[in-house]
């Protein structure tokens, strides 16, 4: 049977892991190939790294890190942030990427996301999708990690996307994201029957019973989550083991 | 020990060039006929579409290369799939070396998403190859050391030193249906083949190179 993923996710500045990492006593917790390491002996399905450098000489960094995390990581990672044209996508996977996510980019320029499915194959692409419930009860997309609000809507643009030849989609709700309150399980449910690919979770895990929540309520394919991971507030074992005593397919 | 990674227009060739270096092996990744057929293990990998593959590999002469090896020979995910009869995946004639087709997920509910990602269980090691196979799967020997699978006997050699229930990782929309070369075999609204062996030709649907310390002893296995 398909197991439910939990996904670590490290935001990655300058060749270094940006939020504070305590979970284990080694020398550098801000280095992401060792962090990733860590996480896939804990029992972490899959990784993502986020590049939030803005430089091009960072972009290199970034780069040369994906190399060495695909020497040691011995389970798949997605990488974003910075990937506006096929040739970022190229860079990324010939230094051992598995899966690019794409967030402005594709919302500036859909046509990134047909590209890079015609080109890489649908599996290769992660949409990933910031979006805010307004006031009016739509889901608003917003630009540049949430700071910047456009004229597309959550499921249209999912829908889009899909069509387009995303391979997965990974919708983070700014409503949720930092709350500790739960994951949005009634957007991610509409999400996840209504399209056809996985449905990657973020925005607002607390607890180990807001994962439980996110499958069975959310009916997501996968849980995204940073800070109550770094911060060993859930540690990855207990979690998966907590899940399979509810009935959740996990990999343990 | 020589190890050649076939070079051709699909991705994820790094990935399993480092595997191998993890497990020791230096691989070259190539794709000189000369090379490839002097190696004594041979890994097909590859991320892509089927159809824009077998282009590729006819266009180069790499499938007569493919098809007339001798060692044993690793497919890995759509390297498997171009190692079968046909794909559905643009309609194209592949390598016929496993004759079975490949054919795209159609689910029967909207409970399996295509397509399928995420780690999923192998099982039945055992009792799957048909005597026939067995008995003149004589380039198998070169698989130094290791047991054939029989209906009782030991697991395939590509599986030793694993569990019924042992979770890969899995990225595919297309699958081949069990049939007379399955080895093991993964439940996805129904069960198909995870993986493939006759003769010195293995494969396997899932990527060993991605799938932590279970597909590292998967590859430990071809490579030893």
């Amino acid at each position: 049977m398909l197991a439910k993923r939990i996904i670590p996710c490290l935001d990655v500045k300058d060749g270094t892991t940006v939020k504070g990492v305590q979970f284990v006593n080694f020398r550098d917790a801000g280095d992401p190939v060792e962090l990733g390491k860590q996480y896939s002996q804990m029992g972490a399905d899959e990784l993502v790294y986020l590049d939030i450098t803005a430089s091009h000489e960072g972009r290199r960094t970034f780069t040369d890190l994906v190399r060495r995390i695909a020497a040691e990581v011995s389970i798949p990672f997605t990488v974003g942030g910075g990937i506006h044209e096929l040739s970022d996508v190229e860079r990324l996977l010939a230094a051992g990427a598995d899966k690019v996510s794409v967030n402005s980019s594709a919302l500036r320029r859909p046509e990134l996301i047909t590209e890079i499915a015609e080109r890489f194959g649908r599996q290769e692409c992660v949409c990933a999708i910031d979006a805010r419930l307004e006031d009016d009860g739509q889901w608003r997309c917003y630009l540049n990690g949430g700071r910047i609000p456009t004229q597309r809507y959550l499921f249209e643009w999912a829908h889009e996307a899909q069509e387009r030849g995303a391979g997965e989609i990974l919708f983070t709700s700014m409503n949720h994201d930092g709350s500790k309150q739960g994951f949005a399980n009634d957007a991610l449910a509409r999400l996840s029957d209504e399209l056809s690919i996985p449905i990657i979770a973020s925005g607002g895990a607390g607890t180990k019973e807001h994962f439980l929540d996110v499958f069975q309520i959310g009916h997501a394919d996968a849980a995204l989550a940073a800070s109550v991971f770094h911060f060993g507030e859930i540690p990855m074992r207990d979690l998966k083991q907590y899940l399979a005593a509810n009935g959740i397919p996990v990999r343990l | 020990m020589k190890v050649a990674i076939i070079k051709y227009n699909a991705g994820n060739i790094y990935s399993v060039y480092c595997a191998c270096k993890r497990l020791g092996h230096d691989a070259i990744i190539t794709d000189d006929p000369v090379v490839i057929r002097q190696a004594d293990r041979v890994i097909f990998p590859g991320v892509g579409e089927a159809r824009a593959a077998m282009q590729h590999l006819n266009r180069t002469g790499l499938s007569e290369v493919i098809r007339g090896l001798r060692q044993p020979v690793l497919g890995i995910c759509i390297g498997m799939q171009l190692l079968c009869r046909h794909s559905e995946e643009g309609d194209v004639d592949c390598l016929g070396i496993f004759d079975v087709p490949v054919i795209r997920f159609r689910p029967s509910s909207r409970n399996y998403k295509v397509p399928q990602m995420g780690w999923n269980t192998i099982e039945r090691f055992k009792g799957l190859l048909p005597k026939a196979e067995s008995e003149e799967s004589e380039e198998a020997d070169k698989f130094e050391g290791c047991e054939r699978t029989s209906e009782t006997g030991n697991p395939n050699p590509l599986f030793i030193n694993l569990h019924e229930g042992d979770y890969v990782y899995y990225v595919h929309s297309f699958h081949v249906p069990i049939c007379p070369y399955t080895i093991a075999q993964t439940d996805y609204d129904g069960f198909y083949s995870a993986a493939l062996h006759k003769d010195n030709f293995w494969a396997t649907q899932f990527h060993p190179e991605k799938s932590g310390p279970v597909g590292e002893q998967i590859l430990r296995n071809f490579l030893s």
